[in-house]
Parts: structure tokens; sequence; C-alpha cells
């Protein structure tokens, strides 16, 4: 086989990853909660953005992956897995939903590293390690979809409508895998949305998270800065505040 | 049809340590030699720039500089019965890619290794009796020994740049009090720099250690300690422990790499041609099937290449180098029903097992400083330091803290029982990142029959040729072995007076597990011997069946080691290379006669 021809087979295979998308919104859409969501996207989509732009930030940013019903969970949702509280400002404020749909844009969304020929063996023992045919964007699609689903089943509303006590429970639930989902593996989901959450509340900003170096300075990790030779030896407070690859301190 | 190109003397497939170091040798001796790297180029320039290097996403997280597996994986299972699949998302390890190899991007624990583990059947065989090694554990002597190679860990060393503290030089004690390890074999001379100071972590482990009647010492390391040049003229920086150093490139000059350490030699030499982007197939052999004619690669292109070369080097990583081996011809396929063949064979990995210490608020261990080879260790459970009769495993296991810098998105750690998100996660998240750390018991890891390597029945690569598939599993030996190791260092971790603990190690029934980094320290397949009944290569790394092939790499190891690899797979490197130098080239033929 020539290179060429892989490089077709990988084309096939995003194409058919491709393809799976907008049969998805369509349903993630007509998930039956509010008959205004499907009739007029529009104001919907508007309204999400509303509730998502962090209070006091300028301009709110805009989705290039993810649909206002989407965007709306992904808010959502992050905002309870890292919250604002007393120890400091949350995912939210740190911009990881921007974080997240940048990331949907990057070679990471197709799974472009990872070995993606199959056969697959999707109830493969966890030993195995990843053994979905679905990549980040799939992932996301499908499971947001779902999850607004299953909570429309269980609680009469979308994720994005509940209050913060029942969104707890319900992401709990996920994350136990007790709330059993046919696209996707509810945990799998899970497991995405909070390692995607936590990388866009560490990262460096230029990634789009980590807005004012707010993950940085509720752990004392100093950035970019890289030269410790005064500090090695000491068992001490690292004293001097974060810097990030863009020269933004704290 | 295959463009063929101009004949070289020698062709190297990879160009990681192995291969750098072969070149090097070899365009000395004035052969014409072309290296092949499938990846694309890389130096410290700029894959190493500052501040763009300081990215954890990038590096540790999306794992730049490692393998693409869309291209080519392995695939694995546990047992002989089972369908193995493949290995989809890097996980247990992390092979390099692109020019460096691994070597760019590793952490730069660079040890020797203890004599004993050169002659492990014998040595065990000698101390505790045949009966002694389980049924089915495989392991055996490399066949050269600890003084036979001295000459050539010196060399590398200064070629590294290490840093590090002599024990004994030329019979003399030098190390006592000073960080030195009194378990370390003697030595021709200093290492070229003196150790790096540690971090507090390495302290608090080092007043643990001691305290509990251990023998701290200071890990050897390729990162420097201060300004150095080395033997070829290459010139290093001292390290300023940035953190950001194992999966990244060093961007002070400060960590030995081939990139860094023998690259720029090479540039010099009109001998010497680097091609990257060329991805190996398989070595030709003429009809006979006992002489190697060259190689064929795919170029950038996608054209097909062919090399011709009166040597061939496989420097292209353990289990790469055993399978295109496989894919080549070269040498009997191992066959674990019936034990024959050699190909495959003592597929060997390391036997971690890892325990955090969560401390009060008074004590800041600043996880964020370090360098990957930096540390504190203790060796009097490693190899056969310690008496095995009473407990009835073989192997033995360094210990130590070796921070070589944790970022947070991979390196947030809180004690067991912490909710994995919600305000109660991140509460224990502020008050736990900058007060833990971390230490390992870095066990060896022996061979078994049933463990080993051979070529996939269904999966593919990028090119169409057949994986590697890796048949391997945890033995009792090994979690026995995990489990003593694991109540030998909790004595140090208690020492230190934590809060918590975390113990990260094995227990009955555990399987082998894709997922969770362990090292990329794999072993064998292609391993050197005495015997061509028992080993692919000879103790040159020639192998057996076509001489005008080596096969330097961990591949040759029969065996995994307690120490890190790449300080024995560099030494055996110019040991091979210095045989082709003074012997081979006079006479090409077998080194040794079968
Ligand atoms: C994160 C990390 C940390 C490490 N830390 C340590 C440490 O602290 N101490 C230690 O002793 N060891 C460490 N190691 C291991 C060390 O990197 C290896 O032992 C060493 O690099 C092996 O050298 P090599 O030449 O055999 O392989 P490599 O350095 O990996 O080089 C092999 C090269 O061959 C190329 N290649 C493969 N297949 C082909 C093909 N078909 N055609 C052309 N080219 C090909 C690869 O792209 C690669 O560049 C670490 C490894 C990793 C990944
Ligand atoms: S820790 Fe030292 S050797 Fe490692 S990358 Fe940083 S400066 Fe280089």
């Amino acid at each position: 086989m020539s290179a060429d021809d892989i490089l077709d087979s990988r084309r096939s295979f995003l194409r058919k990853s491709l393809t799976l998308i907008p049969v998805v919104t369509v349903a993630g859409s007509g998930i039956g909660l509010g008959a205004a969501v499907v009739a007029d996207p529009a104001p919907a989509q508007a309204k999400a953005r509303d509730e998502a732009a962090p209070a006091g930030s300028g301009t709110a940013y805009q989705p290039v992956f993810f649909t206002a019903e989407e965007w709306a969970f992904v808010n959502a949702a992050v905002a309870r897995l890292i919250p604002a509280d007393a120890t400091g400002p949350g995912a939210l404020e740190a911009g990881v939903p921007e974080y997240i749909d940048r990331q949907l844009t990057t070679p990471y969304a197709t799974g472009a590293t990872w070995y993606m020929q199959g056969p697959f063996v999707a109830d493969a023992a966890p030993e195995f390690g990843y053994q979905l045919r679905l990549v980040p964007r799939d992932i996301y699609r499908l499971g947001i979809a779902a999850a607004d689903d299953w909570c429309g089943r269980q609680y009469g509303k979308r994720f994005a409508e509940l209050d913060a006590a029942t969104q707890d429970q319900a992401l709990g639930l996920l994350e136990a895998g007790k709330a059993t989902f046919d696209a996707v593996p509810a945990k799998v989901f899970f497991s995405y949305l909070l390692t995607n959450t936590k990388e866009g509340f560490f990262c460096d900003p230029i990634h789009g998270g980590n807005k004012g170096l707010v993950g940085w300075k509720l752990v004392n990790f100093p950035g970019a800065r890289a030269d410790f030779m005064d500090w090695v030896e000491r068992g001490e407070r690292y004293p001097i505040p974060p810097v990030s690859i863009r020269g933004e301190r704290a | 049809m295959a463009n063929a190109m101009k004949k070289a003397d020698v062709v190297i497939v990879g160009f990681g340590w192995t291969g750098a170091i072969m070149a090097k040798e070899l365009t000395e001796a004035g052969l014409q030699v072309v290296a092949l790297e499938r990846g694309p180029m890389r130096d410290t320039y700029p894959d190493g720039s500052y501040p763009q290097v300081i990215d954890e996403l990038t590096y540790s997280i999306r794992k730049k500089l490692f393998q693409d597996l869309s291209r080519e994986t392995v695939t694995i299972r546990h047992g002989l019965d089972d369908v193995a699949l493949p290995n989809r998302q890097l996980g247990a390890f992390l092979p390099g890619d692109g020019v460096g190899g691994a070597g760019l991007h590793w952490s730069g624990v660079h040890f020797r290794v203890d004599p004993v583990e050169l002659r492990l059947r014998s040595h065990y065989e000698e101390r505790y009796g045949k009966g002694f090694i389980p049924d089915g554990m495989t392991i055996q002597d490399f066949g050269v020994s600890y003084e036979e190679l001295e000459p050539y860990f010196d060399f590398a060393e200064k070629v590294f740049g290490t840093s590090g503290q002599a024990w004994t030089v030329k019979g003399e004690t030098v190390g006592q009090g000073s960080g030195g390890n009194p378990f370390a074999p003697d030595r021709s001379d200093h290492f070229p720099l003196p150790s790096q100071k540690n971090t507090y972590s390495a302290q608090l482990f080092q007043q643990a250690a001691a305290a509990v009647g251990y023998h701290p010492y200071n890990l050897p390391s390729a990162n420097t300690s201060g300004p150095y040049t080395n033997p070829y003229g290459v010139q290093m920086g001292p390290c300023n422990f940035c953190g950001f150093c194992s999966g990244y490139v060093c961007y002070m000059y400060s960590k030995a790499s081939p990139n860094l350490n023998i690259l720029p030699a090479l540039r010099q030499a009109p001998n010497f041609e680097l091609r990257p982007n060329s991805h190996v197939l398989r070595v030709n052999l003429d009809s006979s099937g006992s002489r190697a004619t060259g190689v064929t690669y795919v170029d950038a292109q996608g054209r097909e290449v062919e090399q011709p070369a009166d040597i061939v080097i496989l420097g292209a990583f353990q289990f790469h180098n055993v399978r295109l081996m496989l894919l080549s011809g070269i040498g009997k396929p191992y066959d674990p029903k019936t034990g024959d063949g050699v190909v495959g064979r003592n597929f060997a990995y390391q036997n971690m097992a890892t325990i955090k210490a969560y401390f009060d608020q008074d004590v800041h261990t600043n996880p964020f400083i370090g360098a990957g080879g930096n540390g504190v260790a203790v060796d009097d459970f490693n190899a056969d330091n310690f008496d095995h009769g009473p407990h009835g495993f073989v192997g033995g296991s360094p210990f130590w803290v070796n921070q070589a810098g944790t970022r947070p998105i991979g390196g947030i750690s809180n004690p067991p029982g912490t909710p994995a998100w919600g305000s109660a996660w991140k509460r224990a998240t502020a008050e736990n990142y900058t007060h833990h750390l971390s230490m390992d018991a870095h066990g060896a890891h022996q061979s078994y029959r049933d463990n080993y390597l051979d070529l996939d029945p269904t999966y593919k690569d990028a090119y169409g040729q057949p994986l590697l598939r890796m048949t391997f599993d945890w033995k009792d030996n090994d979690i026995r072995m995990n489990q003593f190791m694991v109540g030998k260092v909790r004595r140090i971790a208690e020492a230190m007076n934590p809060k918590a603990l975390a113990i990260l190690g094995k227990q009955p029934g555990d399987r082998f597990n894709t997922q969770s980094y362990q090292t990329t320290h794999l072993n064998g397949g292609a391993i050197m011997g005495s015997d061509p009944k028992t080993s692919a290569v000879n103790r040159y790394l020639q192998s057996w069946d076509v001489h005008n092939v080596f096969v330097p790499g961990a591949s040759a190891f029969p065996q995994g080691l307690g120490y890190n690899p790449t300080g024995l797979v560099a030494a055996l490197t110019y040991w091979a290379a210095r045989a082709i130098r003074e012997q081979y080239l006079k006479n090409p033929g077998p080194l040794v006669q079968a």
C-alpha cells in the first residue's frame, strides 16, 4: 500500500466521522424539551450566550464547534466541575468553555494521532485503554445530546436549566456510569469533559483557558518562569507570581 | 518500483541515541554513513525555544514529540490464547519520533548497571541454587561483563556530560558522605560533572532514608550541574531546574541529547548524511538470506526508496528493532509453545510502584521545580544487594525521589478519597499541590517464556505492514516483588511524617494495564548472548544469522534492569561500534563463531 492510499483511508475515516455530525446535531436540538428551541433556534442561542458570558467579561467568545444548546450545557457543566467558590474563580471564569471549543477545532478533535484502524472491540477490558471508534468531536456531540436527553427524562429539564444541586447529582451519576447512554458510554463522555475542563483550567492561556492565570494562582504554580536555580534547595513557598508564555502576569 | 540511492558503507535505521552514537563512531572510522529517521528534523532550536516550549498542554498532554500512533502502534494481549488489541492512545510507554528519538525528550537519569544483572542467571544459580528461579522465567546472562564495558560507560558519561558522585575511583573511596552510592561498582574515573543540587523533596527523602538505616546517594543525571564541553567539542550550559524536562526539549542546552551532544560534531563530517522523514520498511537480504544488501524506506512524498549499504545498523528503539527483524526475516521468530526461535524472545519491561506523600501547609515541596535526572536514591534493595533467600522472588529495585518537574494539568495529586471535581476537589488541590512529593520503586522486570513479541495477524500500520504484537502480563514473581518493595519504600515515606500517603502498587490478579504510564524502558526481543539458540545477536550486537546487521538498543537486554536503561544502551553501542571498527571492518563476517 502506498502512503497515498493511507492518506485516503485516513480521509475516508474522517469523512465517516464527520458525516455523523449533522445527523446528531439535528437530534440534539430535538430533545423534546421546550419546542422554542427547535422552532426558533436564534433567540435560544443568544440566550445561551448571554448566560454563558462570565459576569463582567467584555466580548463574549463565539463558539465555533458547539451549537447554542451544547454551549449552554458546557458552560453549565464546567461551572459545577470547578466551581467559583471561597477558594477563588472557577472553570467558567477561567474560560474553560472557550478552551474546549477551541480544542475541538484542533487535530486532537479528530483523534489525528490515535490509531484508528479497525476492527474495534468496544467492550474490551479497561486494561486495554481506549478502544472506541469515536473521536473527541463525536464524544461531545453525542454525549451532550444524550446527557440533555437523559436529564429531560430524569428531571424534566435540560442540564443547563437544572439548579446547581441537581446538576451535581446528575454529573455524579454520569461519573459513576449510572446513567446509560446509547451513543457513547456516559463514563467516557464524563471523563473527557472532566479531563478537558482541568486542562482548560490549568493550561497556558495561549490555548484559551486559565484566563487571568486563575488556575495557576489557585495552586501557586509559576507558569512559564522555568528557572529555579535560586529556589531548588529551599523548602519555602515560591514567592514569584506566575507568568504566561505571552507575558501575562497575575 | 523503488528508486535506488547511491550505495553507502553503512545505513543506520533511526536517529536516537544508538543511531547517533553509531553514526559518530563509524564516520570517525572513515565510512560513508547514511542515517534514516522516520520522523521530522528536530533540534534545540526551534523545538526547544523559550517560552514556546514551556507549554504543558502541547507537550505532556497532547504529546507532541512522541510517536504518532495513527501511523504505527503495537497490539497488546495478556496471554497466548487472547486476541490482541491495538494501543490506540499513548499510555504505558511513550516511544520517540523524529531526529533525536526518545533521547531528545527523555529525563536523563544516567546509570551504569549493577554488575550482577549482566550475569543474572548465573549469579542466582550460584547464590541461591537452580531451583530458586521459577519455572517459565527465562532470565539469562548478557555475555559481556561490567569490566569489559567500563571504558564505554566512562566515555558515554563524558559524551553526555553526566553529573554525579563516584563511590570509588580505581579502588579508592571518594564518595563517602558526599552523595556517593556504596553499592556502585568501581569506576576508572570521576563523573565529568559533580552532582546537581537536590530539590527539597529529595532532601526529605535523603533524611528519611538515612533515618531508617538505608544509604541514600545522588542520582547520576545527564542534566548538567555546571557548564561543560564534551569530547566532541560540544558545549552545554548549566541546568536551572526548569521543571519542563521529561517530554520536552531542553531550552537551556543542559539535558544530554543526540541532537545537542553528537549531531553538531557529525554535521562537520562530509561522510555523514542524515535523512529525516524516511520511514524504513524493511532490511533487504540477498538471495542466500545471510547478508543484508541495504534497506527500503518511504520518503516524505510517499515514494519507496532503496538505500544499498554494506552494513545495516538497526537503531530504531527496542520494539521497532524487533519488528524490523521480523518483517525482514532476520533470525528465527520465537515460538512460545516450543521455546524455539529467538526473535521476539524475552520481552521484559519495568516493575514500578509509586508512593505519594502529602504534607501540612508548612512543608513546601514545590513539585514544579526539578530536573529529569535529578534526585536522591537508595540501592539497599536493588539488584542482589540484599538476601533474596527468605523472600523467594527474583529481582531488585532502586527507590528514589526523582522530582523531574510536575505541572498542574498532569501533576495534581490529592490524598486517596478526595472527590475528582467540585469544591472539595478544588480545596484539596489548592492545599496539596505544592505540599506533596512522589517516590518510586523502579523495579527490575524479569523475562518469561510467554511474554514475547511477534507480528499481529490482524492490525496493520499506515504502510500496510503488520503491527508488532506484545503478549505480556505480570507474573506472580513480579507482584510479590512489587509488594515487598512497597513495604520498604513505605518505611521511608512514613519517616517523613506525612499527613497522608497514596500507594500505587500491584495486587495479586492485576493485569498489565496499557493506560497508565510505567516507563518507556522496554527490553528484549532481540537479545544478546553466547548461544545462537537462545539469543538473536552475539555479544557485539551482531545478528547471528545476517552478519552485516547490528542491533543496538535495549532490545538486546535478556531481562529488565533495576536502573534506567540508557546508560547501558549507550555503553553497549560504543562497545559494538568498537568491535565493528577494530574487528569487523578488517574481516567482515561473524565476530563470534556459533
Ligand atoms: C519520557 C521518557 C523519559 C525517559 N527517561 C529516561 C531516563 O531518565 N533514563 C534512561 O536511562 N532512559 C530514559 N528513557 C528511555 C530512553 O529515551 C531510551 O532508552 C533511549 O532513547 C533509547 O535509544 P534508542 O536509540 O534505542 O531509541 P530512540 O532514542 O527512541 O531512537 C529511535 C529512533 O528510531 C526512529 N525509528 C523507529 N522506527 C523507524 C523506522 N522504521 N524507520 C526510521 N526510523 C525509525 C524513531 O523515530 C526514533 O527517532 C526515557 C524515555 C522516555 C520516552
Ligand atoms: S530541568 Fe534542566 S535539563 Fe531539564 S529541561 Fe530544564 S534546564 Fe534542561
